[in-house]
């Protein structure tokens, strides 16, 4: 419910705002270009993987990255697994290039070996200038990947320290 | 000597256990006395020929035809938008094409003469009210059930109108769909009412014929101009301006 209420999804309160700009002077859809929002169960709108990406060749490096091969492009959504259409909504996200990514735990349904090449994937684009505010109940992946980490317990939220 | 087969009906409901004999009798005699009244009203008014009264009695049958948008939908939208919507886009698109036709093809003299008018809204009226019924259903239920891939759309900064385009052209042809499957059945599998009508009084086929494609015309005009500005009031009406899905803009579904 947190990321939705950043990304605008649903009527909040609150000051929101990028490198200075308050959400409100931004209109919707530009303010969820510069902050993706990757959900726990992402949606899809057409029948074949392809379709969900503006621009097919500049996702396919990042697919390759995650095991997808060139021809998932005509792959049927409906015969994903959880986990590939996890992938596959990370990457459609990523290839808008936002200034923020909001994540709601984007290596839930993922086997060890991929939860790991996605955080390597992660991890790159964190060194690039992205933000990423990651929602995950694994307390090791957190101490892995973040800067800051943050609990929310019973209704607060207080700072972590490593 | 006709009424008898609605009794045969109900003596066949009652023997098949449909429970349904009583409803069937309420309906039939309401039939009877709206009918009657209705033909006393339209003598009245015929011989008054005044625009006032003329103009009251369609008012009043876009009214009714309005509440009648509103009960078929299973999710209504809040407030005075349920009614207003739907009742708003039949009175404009429906007024406009029968004024349309008093104009240019039919030319009545004086224009508003009622015998004219009536009937022609009322048969516009009729198809425009079921195609906006549709359409908005469509489109309330169709919304409900494809939020997520709506918003996945909107996540990735698509405009309301882009995100909602796929939902909205779903509402689109099922509001279409009975004008069209009407023009095109017509005809062959049925004689449309308007025409049998005139046939039975003695107007020769061919000029019948000649009324009814025009009406056929006046209705599919009618109804997509309705449908289509019912549709994008929907669409409009559960998203805002931050380019956010409103369902919250829904009345709390009710009992049918």
């Amino acid at each position: 419910m947190l990321l939705r209420a950043i990304a605008d999804l649903d009527p909040n309160q609150g000051l929101v705002s990028l490198q200075g700009r308050d959400r409100s002077t931004i209109p919707g859809p530009e303010w969820r270009r510069l902050v993706g929002y990757v959900p726990a169960e992402p949606g899809w709108w057409a029948e074949t993987v392809g379709e969900h990406f503006g621009d097919w060749t500049a996702a396919t490096a990042v697919l390759a990255k995650l095991g997808f091969p060139e021809e998932a492009q005509s792959w049927p959504i409906a015969r994903l697994s959880t986990g590939e259409r996890l992938r596959l909504a990370l990457v459609r996200a990523l290839i808008i290039r936002p200034k923020v990514l909001l994540l709601d735990e984007p290596t839930a349904a993922l086997d060890s070996a991929s939860v790991a090449t996605v955080e390597d994937l992660i991890v790159t684009r964190l060194r690039a200038g992205l933000a990423v505010l990651w929602v995950t109940h694994d307390v090791g992946q957190a101490r892995r990947i973040a800067r800051r980490q943050l609990a929310v317990e019973a209704g607060s939220v207080r700072e972590e320290i490593d | 000597m006709a009424s008898v087969l609605v009794l045969i009906n109900a003596g066949l409901s009652l023997i098949f256990g449909l429970k349904i004999h009583r409803s069937l009798l309420i309906a039939a005699v309401r039939m009877v006395v709206q009918l009657t009244l209705i033909g006393l009203v339209l003598t009245a008014l015929f011989s008054l020929v005044s625009p006032l009264w003329t103009g009251l009695a369609l008012f009043a049958m876009i009214l009714f035809a309005g509440q009648e948008i509103m009960q078929r939908q299973d999710r209504r939208l809040s407030g005075w938008w349920s009614f207003g919507l739907g009742t708003g886009c039949m009175m404009m698109s429906s007024v406009l094409v029968t004024v349309f036709a008093l104009l240019t093809a039919i030319r009545p003299s004086p224009w508003y003469d009622p015998r004219y008018a009536i009937p022609l809204l009322g048969m516009i009226l009729g198809n425009c009210m079921t195609g906006i019924a549709l359409g908005l259903n469509t489109l309330t239920t169709s919304l409900m059930l494809r939020r997520s891939s709506v918003e996945a759309q909107l996540m990735l900064g698509a405009t309301r109108w882009g995100a909602a385009a796929p939902v909205t052209r779903d509402a689109l042809r099922s509001a279409l769909m009975p004008t069209i499957n009407s023009m095109s059945a017509t005809g062959l599998v049925s004689l449309p009412g308007m025409m049998t009508g005139q046939i039975l009084s003695g107007v020769p086929p061919v000029e019948a014929v000649k009324y009814q494609i025009l009406v056929m015309f006046l209705i599919a005009g009618g109804t997509g101009f309705g449908a289509v500005a019912a549709v994008l009031g929907g669409v409009y009406r559960l998203t805002d301006a931050r380019h956010r899905v409103r369902l919250d803009r829904l009345a709390a579904s009710q009992a049918i």
